[in-house]
């Protein structure tokens, strides 16, 4: 096995080589550029195809014509650059493609500015585009996985048909952490049973998202919905600390959670009892689960969060608002801090005393 | 109303089954209408050149949006104007597709111009094929890029202005001005004569692809009998008397005879190039382990940018990772990096990391006054603070109580042969406090790691190291 100190966005990159991504597609944005810069080094270097987009928009249409060819291809951007891919999302889930989209998240509205922020949460998760289409997204908190789910996007969008995002940020994809390399490397051969591939075997396919009959199309809505119902039931994932005592259940995903896991120990040195409940992806939202535990006991939920409260919103109707919510939040490119999160953990504790 | 088209193609469907309805062998453009013919011409060179297995076309938005009933070959419809971006992402995954992308003049000239533009500049493996019917078709015959001064249309009603509108676009001209593409050409469909040379140039342009060999453009004059309200004979006058006298008919371009192909070659997906790539058979540790007495350390480094803040943070990063403990390393960036200071956090740890932030630093590595003022206040009680003593006397930012050391760390690797090791010295001074719980040897294989690709640097800085923690056992009480 092999372990090397890696920064987040190179782990991206890694992850995707790894995972047989063949074409990269990206326009320079900032926190996410390290991303571009390391596919323009190494996709080269084994022949994998690498192109300077002229936009975003041209990015994600090349991202497309990979992907109908059956291809692993990517992109990866933040918040404007998101915004702009949007529709050419919108057709990728109309289309049925797979995809791996990174949004290595700042913050907005706007031109904002280049910090961190976790503010392109509802873009992302509810789908984003026109259409009734939703995302496959995974939320790493970790330079480890930053790489693994990379390499997951992949698997499920193929799995899938369907275009999957790794929702990360800033900080990241700054950091620098161990990172144990892939201990395998896929090697993928498109799938002519729908792929158009410039062959004989897939002269008849056809790659679109028109249906001109309203009931033909209300009816492949209704069967993406049982698409996103499979993902849901199937594919959610989350990861709980120190969750089965607690009366104060902190929710949070990405950096915000790394920071939130300290608030834990911290409170628990101060005879608190606080867990951390952390999805990993996003959607699919692991809301049984948080229904499951706000069931089980008379606890506060805190939702942690570099947003408005996006992911609060989430949490509300998963518990279907059987238990209060709280809210520790910081944006415009601020870091949730530690003492934020243990100021309201104290006040819902004196509350609850 | 349907036009029929005799005498079909091979690479055309004889019945149009994705169409469907009544009359699966018309097509769905109006009678008289440019697409059709134009349709028929790049089927038959697709015959000719033999390319059928090989070709991928791409329908835009348009009136062409349903190409893909028509052609008997690999098909995608994409977004409005994208046809070039989503030709490009194909023609780079598939070396040998014939890619083409077929688009109308508010696909091609308007929303997708920057596609277009740049696809061409690239020189991008893709046939263009342009049709300028001068207005927009399908959404009901708004004003297009194309639409000649004077020209009514829906949203130019009196007739197209300057003042109001700008004047046409040459897209054949605008695309000549660029080194790459291999053939442009401008050529009409307005009636028999017209479409013979019409159907040499498509037949050019795909032979271009069928030889790998690049970017070519073909702007086909065509009719809109419907949405500029012309009869037939109407609209061949038009195009023929008008039309052309605006877009004038021309080769613009053929340097297909001395262009070379252009392959881009198989992709290698084998874990041993990726390993290559990585150096990971000489270049890696040992993955983590849980070791859950060793606690935790958050060390802060700050200074100006160019001190080595960050590398700094990264060699201490490097002996904690070898040494399998848990660590992260975190910089600040944005905003906080204005004014040209930076700092980083590192954490070291038994287990898995919390925050990568380091909040209450254990150790404090301050490289100017700012960066101590700022800091020195979150060292925790039994925390350290080490700074440089050019900074000079400092005992009224450090906090009562708390360990400081003044380290003339300049001077330090000064002495020892380097001038821009200063970060080094105080990495040896972090080293010999013992705090970080690292040993010796980690801090030195650091080193070798952080100057890998500059092996000269490697015995300077491990003489900066060495004098400093020398330095540290003589001046450290
Ligand atoms: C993003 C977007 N904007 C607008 C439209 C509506 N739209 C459909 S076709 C079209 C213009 C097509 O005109 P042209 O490219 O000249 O092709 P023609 O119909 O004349 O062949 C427009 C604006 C759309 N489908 N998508
Ligand atoms: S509207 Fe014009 S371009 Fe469209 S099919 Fe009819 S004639 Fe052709």
């Amino acid at each position: 096995m092999a372990t090397q100190l890696i920064k987040g966005n190179t782990a991206v990159i890694i992850g995707a080589l790894y995972a047989g991504c063949d074409c990269f597609f990206g326009y320079p944005i900032t926190p996410a550029s390290e991303i571009l810069h390391e596919a323009s080094a190494h996709f080269p270097k084994v022949g994998r195809k690498f192109v300077q987009a002229e936009s975003e928009e041209a990015a994600i249409n090349m991202v497309y014509g990979a992907a109908a060819a059956g291809h692993r291809s990517m992109t990866a951007s933040s918040g404007p650059g998101i915004s702009l891919k949007q529709e050419g999302i919108s057709y990728l889930a109309g289309s049925e493609l797979p995809a791996v989209i990174v949004d290595i998240m700042r913050a907005g509205p706007g031109l904002g500015n280049i910090g961190p922020e976790q503010g392109d949460y509802t873009q992302v998760v509810k789908g984003g585009g026109h259409g009734n289409f939703k995302n496959i997204v995974l939320a790493p908190n970790s330079v480890q996985e930053m790489c693994d789910m990379t390499i997951q996007a992949f698997d499920l969008s193929f799995k899938y048909l369907n275009p999957a995002f790794v929702l990360s940020d800033g900080v990241l994809g700054q950091m620098v952490e161990p990172l144990k390399f892939p201990e395998k490397s896929i090697s993928p051969e498109p799938d002519e049973s729908w792929a158009v591939c410039g062959n004989a075997e897939t002269k008849h396919n056809l790659v679109s998202s028109i249906f001109l009959d309203f009931d033909q199309l209300e009816e492949f809505n209704f069967q993406l919905q049982e698409k996103y119902d499979v993902i849901q039931n199937s594919e959610f994932d989350y990861e709980e600390y120190k969750i089965k005592d607690a009366s104060i259940i902190l929710v949070s995903y990405g950096i915000s959670s790394r920071i939130c896991r300290s608030a834990v120990d911290v409170a628990r040195q101060d005879g608190i009892e606080v867990g951390l409940f952390r999805p990993k992806t996003l959607f699919p939202f692991p809301g049984k689960e948080l229904l499951e535990l706000a069931r089980s006991r008379k606890c506060t939920f805190i939702s942690v969060e570099m947003s408005n409260g996006q992911m609060r919103e989430d949490i509300l109707a998963s518990i279907m608002y059987s238990r209060p919510v709280e809210l520790v939040n910081r944006m415009g490119g601020n870091i949730v801090t530690l003492d934020g999160v243990m100021k309201k953990v104290y006040e819902v504790a004196d509350r609850e005393n | 109303m349907a036009e029929k088209v005799i005498k079909r193609p091979d690479s055309m469907y004889s019945e149009f089954a994705r169409k469907g309805g009544a009359a699966p062998t018309a097509t769905h453009y109006c009678p008289g209408c440019g697409h059709g013919i134009i349709h028929k011409l790049i089927a038959e060179a697709m015959d000719e050149l033999d390319i059928q297995d090989r070709s991928v076309m791409i329908s835009p938005v348009g009136c062409a949006v349903f190409a893909y009933y028509y052609f008997d070959c690999g098909n995608l419809q994409v977004a409005h104007g994208r046809a070039p971006a989503v030709g490009t992402g194909m023609s780079r995954a598939r070396d040998d597709a014939v890619v083409m992308a077929y688009q109308g003049d508010g696909d091609l000239a308007s929303i997708g111009l920057n596609e277009t533009i740049q696809t061409a500049n690239r020189g991008e493996k893709v046939a263009v094929f342009f049709v300028n019917n001068t207005v927009y078709g399908m959404t009901g015959g708004q004003m297009a890029p194309t639409t000649m001064i004077g020209e009514k249309t829906v949203t130019c009603p009196e007739g197209r202005t300057a003042e109001q509108a700008g004047y046409p676009l040459h897209m054949a001209e605008l695309l000549n001005e660029l080194k790459a593409p291999v053939f442009i050409e401008r050529v009409s469909v307005s009636d028999i004569g017209h479409i013979r040379k019409a159907k040499k140039a498509i037949s050019k342009a795909l032979k271009v692809q069928k030889e790998s060999k690049g970017y070519a453009f073909v702007e086909i004059l065509a009719a809109c009998p419907t949405n500029l309200r012309q009869s037939s004979e109407e609209s061949i006058r038009f195009i023929n008397n008008q039309v052309e006298k605006e877009f004038p008919l021309k080769n613009f371009r053929d340097i297909s005879d001395c262009t070379v192909p252009l392959f881009r070659g198989a992709s290698d997906f084998s874990k041993k190039s990726l390993d290559n790539i990585f150096n990971l058979e000489k270049d890696s540790s040992l993955d983590s382990v849980d070791t859950p007495n060793f606690g935790d350390i958050g060390i802060k480094i700050a200074g100006f940018g160019g001190q080595g803040v960050l590398s700094m943070g990264l060699m201490v990063a490097r002996a904690a990772c070898d040494e399998q403990y848990h660590v992260s390393w975190y910089p600040s960036y944005g905003p906080e990096q204005r004014g040209g200071t930076s700092n980083c956090s590192v954490v070291i740890s038994g287990e898995a990391i919390g925050s990568p932030i380091v909040y209450e630093p254990d150790i404090l590595v301050a490289f100017n006054q700012p960066s101590l003022e700022k800091f020195a206040s979150d060292v925790k009680k039994d925390g350290v603070i080490i700074y440089d003593s050019t900074v000079g006397n400092c005992d009224h930012i450090i906090p009562e109580g708390i360990k400081s050391i003044s380290v003339p760390a300049t001077k330090i690797a000064m002495d020892a042969g380097s001038k821009k090791g200063a970060n080094t010295a105080m990495l040896g001074i972090m080293l010999a406090t013992g705090r970080t719980k690292l040993p010796p040897e980690a801090f030195n294989k650091a080193l070798d790691e952080t100057f890998i690709n500059k092996p000269k640097l490697i015995p300077l800085n491990k003489k900066v190291l060495n004098a400093a923690v020398k330095w540290a056992e003589k001046n450290i009480k």
